[in-house]
């Protein structure tokens, strides 16, 4: 029953990799990764229990949590290179 | 089964790492670094090595891809292309000498096989007296913290020698404490992160106090420490974050993290012992060995928070700057 | 005996969701359709496996330690889902409405 919740959460993953090559738009491919970071957590958590070992339970935790900042701070970026943009395009236009 | 399902990752590892090649959009490119960090996690956790799997999630997977991000935020976003530059001799040297390698590591012994020397010299020893002298349930911490104390001496000095570079080398302008981009529009994920930021400093000093008994640590708790220091400065701003915590008190705190560590080394040896021998440091050894584990581990710990932080508030400082003088 | 069938259930149930979730990714024809199979599935995937392993939980701190992990869950999937949609739409991303053009915006 573990294996076949993995093996289900693996498929998933692949599927979300496969979106991330291919999205047309960066945040397709964002949004990809954001996926593919919480089955990654489900993945580690099943396979605790698989291997009989549930003390890594602790790495889930860390991995949600970075999951979590790593996709705030990728859109911090964005915010802060389209308001870059914005002023640099405003400075363009003053000139 | 197991099998298949390391070959299945590692399979994946190496269409990332091919991905992370070719693509000529550095933005991808870094979060592709960011999901090759947490495939290796993965990967550790099912070769059963669990500090190295917790160290490689939070670093591989989320410090660095904020490092890196605030990186490319001083510089272009796309790799030039079209360079007619093709090193034919130095693609031959390196093929060769990995072909070299490979052929090496058919003479290694199997993993698992009981004759390797992993198995039977040091290591063996450790797992056999790591209950006799030093009794506590996690190997690992008594390994780095206790047997091999020196090797972990360095790598806090190494840290901290990281942090000292970066100030160093880029903080050239007073910091300001302009705010471009803080987000103030963004009241979900204020509200959010005001909740989790107390939860997340909870579980880093779970997390630090905690390694002796399962997967953890000093280095670990530090980086989850800073994290929250991180989401912090992203959602609130730079200049909300400093009045939050002073960068003279951080800078101060990670020499302090070095100090307390090469100062129960010198406990040890003004009480006749060797150099980081934590027998001498209460009358009954093992009592001795777990103050020793805890005050180092907090040395660790103090010093990897505040160098974390110090870099990400100078790159992030920098980058302002940068983005201000344009 | 029930407590296993039922963690048995949810198991399989998640996985199955997490599956659907993924192939949606895939398949859907826009970016907004996508965000919304993904991050709906993967939270609701989530919440029911968490919940089959802790009904087969060995000791209360593992099933307090799962507990947390499903509020954490619960609390930042659907949130950073948001930060992304409304960054999206900040950029110039125009959803796929039945009547006009396909068009992607956006970096």
């Amino acid at each position: 029953m573990f294996t076949a919740a993995a093996i289900a959460v693996l498929v998933a993953m692949g599927l979300a990799l496969v979106r991330a090559f291919a999205g047309p738009t960066l945040y397709d491919r964002i949004l990809a990764v954001n996926v593919f970071g919480t089955k990654t957590v489900l993945l580690i958590a099943i396979a605790g229990f698989l291997t009989g070992r549930p003390e890594f339970l602790d790495i889930v935790m860390v991995y949600a949590l970075m999951n979590f900042i790593a996709g705030i701070g990728i859109l911090r970026f964005f915010e802060y290179a389209s308001a870059k943009e914005a002023t640099s395009q405003n400075q363009i236009k003053e000139h | 089964m197991e099998a298949t399902i390391h070959m299945i990752i590692l399979s994946m590892l190496l269409a990332v790492a091919i991905a992370i090649v070719r693509i000529k959009d550095l933005f991808a490119v870094v979060m592709l670094a960011g999901i090759y960090g947490l495939l290796s996690a993965t990967f550790f956790v099912l070769m059963d090595a669990m500090d190295v799997a917790f160290t490689e999630a939070a670093v591989g997977a989320g410090i660095s891809t904020l490092l890196m991000l605030t990186a490319l935020s001083m510089t272009g976003r796309y790799a030039s292309t079209g360079s007619s530059y093709k090193p034919l001799l130095a693609l031959g040297l390196v093929v060769f000498t990995g072909a070299m390698l490979i052929f090496g590591t058919t003479d290694l012994p199997s993993i698992g096989d009981p004759q390797s020397p992993v198995n039977t010299h040091v290591g063996y020893d450790y797992l056999a007296t790591t209950p006799e002298d030093i009794d506590i349930p996690n190997v690992v911490a008594a390994v780095l913290a206790s047997y091999r104390g020196f090797d972990t001496f360095g790598e806090v000095v190494v840290i901290f020698t990281a942090g000292i570079g970066v100030l160093a080398l880029l903080m050239r302008t007073p910091l300001n404490t302009s705010a471009v981009a803080s987000m103030r529009d963004h009241v979900v994920l204020r509200v959010v992160a005001k909740m989790l930021i107390p939860l997340i400093l909870l579980f880093g000093l779970y997390v630090q106090f905690h390694g002796e008994y399962g997967p953890g640590g000093g280095f670990q708790a530090g980086v989850i420490f800073a994290s929250a220091f991180f989401l912090y400065a992203m959602l609130f701003g730079l200049g909300a974050a400093r009045k939050v915590i002073n960068m003279t008190l951080v800078r101060l705190l990670s020499a302090l993290g070095v100090l307390i560590y090469g100062s129960v080394g010198l406990v040890s040896m003004l009480n006749g012992h060797n150099f980081l021998d934590y027998n001498a440091l209460a009358a009954n050894p093992i009592d001795g060995q777990h103050y020793g584990i805890i005050l180092v581990e907090l040395g660790v710990g103090i010093t990897v928070a505040s160098v974390m932080i110090i870099i990400f508030f100078t790159f992030s400082s920098r980058s302002q700057n940068e983005g201000d003088s344009d | 005996m029930l407590t296993h069938y039922l963690s048995w259930g949810l198991l399989v149930l998640g996985g199955f969701l997490c599956v659907s979730g993924a192939i949606g990714l895939l398949r859907f024809p826009d970016f907004f359709t996508r965000m919304h199979a993904a991050s709906v599935t993967d939270t609701l995937a989530a919440g029911m496996i968490m919940c089959g392993l802790m009904l087969q939980a060995p000791s209360w701190i593992v099933f307090a330690k799962l507990v947390m992990i499903l509020v954490f869950i619960l609390l930042t999937a659907p949130t950073s889902g948001h930060a992304l949609a409304k960054a999206a739409l900040h950029s110039g991303m125009k959803p796929l409405l039945p009547d006009s053009k396909h068009a992607q915006g956006g970096l």
